[in-house]
Formats: C-alpha cells, structure tokens, sequence
C-alpha cells in the first residue's frame, strides 16, 4: 500500500543558551492510510518533538528542522510555508496534546473553539458550523452536547476536556492524527474510554493514527507498528508482532519488561536501570549502552546504524544476542 | 451577581470608616488648628467663641461621631475657611479632577498596552529595549520635576500648549489643555501597565493552548490578538485597579503645576487651612471613587476570566 506519511531523516535542533542541541537526529518512518502507529520511549526520547515537528510547530518556538524531509502524500512539509501549512493544519493533519487540562484556551467557550477550527477550514455559515460542533462533540461521547457548546474549559472534567480536544482535532476529517500521550494526564478507567474512542473513530473515518505513549501496554492495544525512540533516535521498528515477540533491541525488551502485569503483581515493578543521558552530555557510542546488559567493548565506541532486518529496523550491535534471550512477559 | 454587589458594599463602607477615621485622628493630632488660621486681629476671646461654635472643644471622638451621623445624612458640614457647604466645594472641583483622571485612564490602558504588546512581540530588539528604557524613566523621574520641564518646553519655548487651565472654545483648545497633565499623570500608571503587558504577553504565548490555536490552523493574527491577547490581559486588568489611586494621589502635583482647580488642590488648600470638613468630604469622595473604579475593574475582570465565577 502507499504511504500516507513518510518521515525520511528528519534532525530537528533547539537553540538554547548552552548553545544548539540536536533533539531528534535522523529519525525516518512511514505512516501507510488506516494505520496506526506507536511512538514509544521514555520521557525525553524525543516524541513529542517528532510530532511536532511534522505540524511544523517548532518554529514558533525556537526549534528548527535541520534536516530530513516529512512527506505527506509525497509533498514535503518541511519546504513549506507557514502560510501553506496554516492550510494543513487542524485539516489534513491533526493533533491531540499531551496535556488536556491547558490545551484548551480557559477563557473561550468550548462551542467558540470548535467553531473557529470548522470555519477556519470550512466554507460553512456559523449555523452549519454550530452543528457540526455538536455532532463532534456527540462522535466523541458526550452528552447534553448543547449545554457543553456553551460551558468554558474549567467546568470540564480532565477528560471531557480530552474528548473536546479530539472533537476539535477531527473537525477537518484529518488523514493523520497525532495523538501525544493523549491519556497519561487521565486515570486509568478514562485512558481505556479514549484508547476505545479513538480506536472506533479510526474505523469509523478511517484515519491514519500517530500514538505517542510511554507506556507499551497502550501500544499493544492499538499499535498496527510500533517506532521505539532513545534520546532523539529510533532505536527500533517493526510491526507490534515483531516487537512483542521478538524485539531485537534491549531497550525495547527493557521496556516490555516494565509494562505491570496482572500475575506479578507483588513485584517491585521493573524498570531500565539508569536514566535517559542528557542531549548535550550524549556518551559515546551506542547512545544506550551505559544502560545496556548486552554492551561490549563495540558499543562503547561507534554508534550502531539502524539496520533493516527482512521489514524491521534496529539499532544494535548486539541484537542477534538479544534476540536470542526471551522475555518474559 | 447580587450577591457580589452586596458583600462589596459591605467592604467598601468598612473601607470608607477605616479611612475617615485614620484621617480625622490624624488631621486632629497636627500642630493648631482651625482658630490657628483665623483673622490675625481675633482676640483670645473670639477665638474661644468661635471655636465653641464650631464644637472644636469636644473631645476628638464626640466630634468624629457627630461628624459621621451628619455625613450618613449626606452632610458634609460647611468648609470652615469659606464657609460654604463642603459639598458645593467638592461638587464644583470634582469634574476637572475625574475628567483628568477618566482620560489618564483610557491613554494608559491603550497606549499601555499597545508598548507592552509591541515590546513582547519585538523582545530583546532595540524596540524592546527603548520601551523599557521610557518605562524606567517614567517611574523614576519625580513628576513634579517633569511637569515643570514640560511646561518650559512646550509652554515657555515652544508655546504649543497651554501651561494651566484655560477656557478654549474649540475641541482643540480643550485637548491641548489636557496633554501635558494626562501626560504627567500617565507616568504613575503607564509603564507598570506596559511591563505587566509585556510579561503577560510573552508567558502567555508559551502556553498549551495557544499551541492548540496554531495546530487548527488558525492565522498567526487570530492566535496572537484573539486567543493570546484575551488571556495575557487578565493580570493587566488586575494592575489596574491598584494603578488607580495611585494615579489619584498624583493629581495633587499635577493639579497644584498646572493650576487645576481640581480635588488634587482642593484637598492641599483644605489641608493648609486645617479646614477640618473640607479634608474629610475630599478623603470621603475621593475613597468612593477608588472604591468604585475597583469595582468596575472587578466586573471587567469577571467578564474577561470566566474561571472567576462568582461575579455574574
Ligand atoms: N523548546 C525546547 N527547547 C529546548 N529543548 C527542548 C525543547 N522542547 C524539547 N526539548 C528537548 O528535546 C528533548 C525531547 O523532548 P520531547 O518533549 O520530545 O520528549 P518526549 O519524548 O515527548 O517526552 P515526554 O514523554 O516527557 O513527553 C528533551 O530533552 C527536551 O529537553
Ligand atoms: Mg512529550
């Protein structure tokens, strides 16, 4: 099948006052229509910065892409205009933040938000456009949806709030959502209520999924391939079958440890040992080995490329040995 | 809404009592005292005699006590150095004080906010860096000092405008009397306002939600002057109603330099006077009108933050 989204080397940098500092360095994968991809690693790995990245939101903060192209339906974002994006945005592409509790403008009225994105991309009178709102709001399960139209942000639940947050991303009917850890601000009964929402509107509409998350057991429920990041690289790809089964990267494998499961509850949870470097203090080598049970003398020098292994990717010296060791799950 | 009104009422007599009191033991423990100020020739006994009249030998709580049940019933006694009733005194300097005030505030707020949004837009360019430089000056120099090289310059040298009251017949005439003391009076209020807008500005364009306003696709202006602007001028208002008297208290230079016969004068002459009454229907106003403006601010404040609930 063709590819909806192909992100092809893309490097984004940040000026800060330490000077530049390189966030995500060449990170490629496609996203084919239909399908629903996970972004997974954690915290600082740089996911939310891809996501971002392919909306071109950066640049109103102080990142800038310093290479790779982003092609959506092979047309390259990354040499668009602003102007020109301004047109995809909210439209073709979507996205849902990480954090629903201010992602939404507390001084606007929920109706006035919708509104403004349905006519922003849409010829349509501010009636047509009232009850467009409302049907969103009911495709996303709520109820008294007349009633929500006119309340403001903090009289909304936190996941309410994420509900109105993915009305307002489907507004466009978007080829491409991109959903930022739309759950991990959310308890769990309310996570599984909006992993099942946006597993049924992607059948629905059938719209492409980027899923970012931390967490492997949300990329297990919904996942089509899963895209593991470590410090601003991807570390390893593959379909969710080949990752469960037999992820070749010990960092995913470390990963798929820490997901808690129902039989050992009593535990002490796993976790990788150690923690995510910082940008500009980056080892040498491999950039996970300080990390690694797996890592020689190899991996303390060079850094391991991304090798394709029949329809995968990983990013290891080692992944044969990795392979060879189960986990247990 | 109600509700609101009333326990603001309720505040504001509190604050009003507060006031008059510290105002009136204050005014009481300063040096002479009404008959100080008399006729040079008045004899001991005449002194005595009016003094008497005017029930100054009453301790002072007795004559704060008759003071405040005539002022509940809207009697501010007569002024003791013209003898006129105090409120026709107030009454007659009250609209050149409020005009000048009302225009302050407008001229602040807007051009206070524009500098701000201008200086948040432009940060760390040279724009940036003049603004705050004014800024800076504007709070430090001593108004007085400024109003009188004001005066010099366009009054004196350039004789652009006028350096004091006058009767002008065009609207023009009037404008150009309101320049340089809207001006002067600006310094107290604007450039807090343009550094509140500008912080304000640049936290606010950092947040999530103006993110999301960009992910739909909005236009840069709508991100910036509608979902922005709105949210940064929360704390801009809030500014204001502290801003306001301590505009008020600047009218007493302003007004003494450019002969205004505003309130500003009004309550230096009373006070020079030991006019006891004058002093006190002045304070009694001039507290109602902070009082009122804070009001007005907290009910713009309601309708612009809707997370403030209980103002309807
Ligand atoms: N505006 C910015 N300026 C400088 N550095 C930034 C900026 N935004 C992100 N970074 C850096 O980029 C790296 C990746 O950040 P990113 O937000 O993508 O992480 P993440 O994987 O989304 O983590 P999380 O799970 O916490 O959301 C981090 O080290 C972060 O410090
Ligand atoms: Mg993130």
């Amino acid at each position: 099948m063709k590819e909806l989204l192909q992100v092809k080397n893309l490097s984004v940098e940040f000026q800060s006052d330490a000077g530049k500092i390189r966030a995500i360095d060449d990170v490629s994968f496609n996203v084919k229509p239909g399908e629903t991809v996970c972004i997974v690693g954690e915290s600082g790995s740089g996911k939310s910065v891809t996501s971002l990245s392919v909306m071109r939101l950066l640049e109103y903060e102080n990142g800038s892409i310093a290479g790779g192209e982003v092609l959506f339906e092979n047309e390259d974002l990354v040499t668009k205009s602003q102007e020109e994006m301004r047109k995809i945005r909210g439209n073709d592409i979507s996205i849902i933040f990480q954090e629903p509790m201010t992602a939404l403008n507390p001084v606007f009225t929920i109706g006035r938000q919708l509104i403004e994105g349905i006519q922003q991309h849409q010829d349509v009178s501010k009636k047509e456009a009232w009850d467009r709102a409302c049907e969103l709001l009911r495709l996303v399960g709520l109820n008294d949806v007349p009633v929500r139209m006119k309340q403001y942000p903090h009289e909304l639940s936190g996941g309410m709030r994420q509900r109105v947050m993915i009305a307002i991303a489907l507004a466009g009917n978007p080829k491409l959502l991109i959903a930022d850890e739309p759950t991990t601000a959310l308890d769990v009964t309310i996570e599984t209520q909006i992993l099942n929402l946006l597993n049924e509107l992607k059948e629905k509409i059938n719209m492409s999924i980027i899923l970012i998350t931390h967490d492997m057991g949300v990329a297990a429920e919904v996942a089509d391939k899963i895209v593991v990041m470590y410090a601003g690289k991807i570390v390893e790809q593959g379909t969710v079958y080949q990752i469960f089964d037999e992820p070749t990267h010990p960092y995913t494998k470390g990963l798929l440890q820490s997901i808690p499961s129902d039989t050992d509850k009593k535990d002490r949870l796993y976790s990788i040992k150690g923690t995510i470097p910082s940008l500009n203090d980056l080892p040498q080598g491999c950039r996970f080995h300080p990390r690694c049970e797996f890592a020689t003398d190899k991996c303390l020098q060079s850094e391991p490329p991304l090798l394709q292994e029949n329809d995968r990717e990983v990013a290891c010296w080692n992944f044969k040995e990795v392979l060879k060791e189960k986990v247990k799950l | 809404m109600l509700q609101f009104v009333i326990r603001r009422f309720g505040q504001s007599i509190v604050l009003v009592l507060i006031v008059t009191i510290i105002t009136f033991f204050l005014m009481n423990l300063a040096p002479g005292g009404p008959s100080s100020m008399m006729r040079m020739d008045a004899t001991e006994a005449e002194r005595e005699a009016i003094a008497e009249q005017l029930g100054l030998n009453d301790p002072v709580i007795v004559r704060y006590g008759s003071w405040l049940i005539n002022a509940f019933q809207g009697d501010l006694g007569l002024s003791l150095s013209s003898g006129q009733p105090v409120l026709d005194r107030i009454v007659e300097r009250f609209p050149h004080t409020f005009n000048l005030a009302i225009w302050t505030v407008f001229f602040s707020v807007i051009i206070g906010i524009v500098l701000g949004i201008i200086s948040a837009k432009n940060r760390n360019t040279w724009k940036d860096h003049l603004i705050n430089f004014g800024s800076v000056i504007g709070l430090s120099v001593p108004s007085f000092w400024l109003a009188i090289m004001f005066i010099l310059l366009f009054s004196v040298n350039l004789q652009w405008l006028p350096s004091s009251l006058v009767t002008g017949d065009s609207i023009w005439d009037t404008i150009k009397m309101y320049i340089m003391p809207v001006l002067i009076l600006s310094t107290a209020t604007l450039p807090t306002i343009v550094r509140f807008t500008r912080s304000s500005m640049l936290e606010v364009v950092s947040q999530n939600y103006v993110r999301t306003a960009r992910a739909k696709g909005l236009k840069e202006r709508t991100v910036v002057y509608s979902h922005a602007l709105r949210n940064a001028l929360i704390p801009v208002i809030s500014i204001i109603g502290v801003l306001i008297p301590r505009m008020l208290s600047g009218t007493v230079i302003v007004e003494s330099v450019f002969g205004w016969p505003g309130m500003g004068r009004l309550i230096v002459e009373a006070a020079q006077a030991r006019d006891y009454n004058l002093v006190m229907g002045v304070t009694v106003v001039v507290t109602i009108l902070v009082v009122l403006s804070n009001f007005i601010v907290d009910i713009i404040y309601s309708k612009v933050d809707p997370r403030v609930k209980n103002i309807g």
